[in-house]
């Protein structure tokens, strides 16, 4: 069971007063991070929305130490932190409990231009938490294609919608065989938070990705954030699910569609409610375009299926 | 040398309204009906912003965007979004 809402602490990282969107999840989600993390962390941010949400000098809207890097260094960055605090305390100049070090990306910092330092952080195992909040798009910059969109998805590069399915990032990180993999979203705070919590008391590299709908980019009322985030998850467009050590577990309520015990919602309900899959209902080939995408979803369902069946 | 105080170092400090008083973005005020209000902190654990006060249930109006996540996920209805005067 994840952790009730009455029971999640007090802290607050993020300030008020920010300079996100209203509504905007990528805030939502990190408040909720802060929360399992607590003040005594490090944090690290490439080219996003989460830097522009940073506020304007010389005040910080995150209440924690925060780094600006390059876009492609999230995992080099943080692993020379991570080291440098560890010789830091060798030396005797730093007492008490390591900072946790960990780096809040987007998905373009993740899937793409951030993916060959990540990638090389994971092999060396450092001791870092890479989060990547992932709205499906370059959203700070204008709403640009990434590897995270999904088919049929409207960006500004792709006014036809994109052709391409998505890439299962998660799980790509879990084959780099690093202890914790997990994703999670906005819409259960009580699982996010649990999540970050068991991430902080392992060693080595811990990735965690959170949907974060933005009402922006995905084109729908900002009020209805949470629900978009509830309504991924509930026609398995996203899974929620986490890897200890290689071995994949399932947290509800993507577990009662991954054993069949609940059937996924059709995807209609989801896409239509997004400006971006609007052009979806225009044209002839309109049902065979919302199909091609539901055979995306039901794939991802099957093969995450029986990749949790391999337990060695 | 002129003394360099801690305003005037290149350093952001973690301050409230680092990105002004974001009260005045608002179009649609969140207001909380008292009496309908089960304090299950639903609005509280979703606010983006971090202005809704957990105990009391009550929004910083100096900062609170307006964005009306709060007003959908109240399960009682209790906070309903009115349109802002001026």
């Amino acid at each position: 069971m994840a952790t009730s809402i009455k029971k999640l602490p007090d802290n607050e990282q993020v300030l008020s007063g920010n300079g996100a969107c209203g509504g905007c999840p990528a805030t939502m989600a990190l408040r909720m991070v802060g929360k399992a993390l607590g003040p005594n962390a490090i944090m690290l941010l490439t080219p996003a929305c989460a830097v522009a949400s940073m506020g304007m000098t010389p005040r910080l809207g995150y209440n924690w130490p925060c780094i600006n890097i390059t876009f492609a260094s999230a995992g080099s960055s943080a692993s020379g932190i991570s080291h440098a605090l560890e010789i830091m305390k060798e030396k005797g100049r730093l007492q008490g409990e390591l900072p946790t070090v960990f780096s809040w990306v987007g998905d373009g910092g993740t899937y793409d231009i951030g993916f060959q330092a990540l990638s090389a952080a994971a092999e060396r195992n450092e001791n870092i938490i890479h989060f990547c909040y992932n709205n499906e798009a370059y959203s700070n910059t204008g709403v640009q294609r990434s590897g995270a969109t999904p088919r049929g998805s409207f960006t500004t590069t792709t006014p036809t919608g994109k052709s391409q399915p998505k890439k299962n990032m998660a799980l790509l990180m879990l084959e780099h065989n690093i202890p914790y993999v997990a994703t999670a979203t906005v819409a259960y705070p009580g699982d996010l938070y649990d999540k970050v919590v068991k991430a902080k008391s392992m060693r080595g590299t811990k990735y965690i990705e959170i949907l974060a709908p933005c009402y922006l980019g995905w084109q729908f009322d900002m009020a209805e954030t949470v629900q978009l985030s509830r309504m991924a998850v509930r026609s398995g467009a996203w899974l929620l699910w986490e890897a200890e050590n290689g071995r994949i577990s399932f947290n509800n309520p993507t577990a009662q569609i991954i054993s069949g015990k609940k059937a996924p919602e059709p995807v209609d309900e989801y896409l239509l409610k997004q400006g971006r899959f609007s052009h979806l209902l225009k044209g002839p080939d309109a049902r065979e375009r919302i199909a091609a995408i539901q055979s995306d979803i039901d794939r991802e369902i099957a093969f995450m299926r029986e990749r949790a069946k391999i337990v060695i | 040398m002129k003394a360099v105080t801690k305003a005037y170092r290149p350093i952001s400090w973690p301050t409230k309204g680092s990105g002004g008083d974001t009260g005045s973005w608002r179009a649609h005020r969140p207001v909380v009906d008292h009496k309908l209000c089960t304090k299950c902190q639903f609005c509280w654990v979703y606010c983006p912003e971090a202005v809704i006060d957990r105990k009391e249930i009550t929004i910083d109006y100096q900062y609170c965007k307006g964005c009306g996540v709060c007003a959908v996920e109240c399960p009682t209805g209790a906070i309903s979004m009115v349109k802002e005067e001026d």
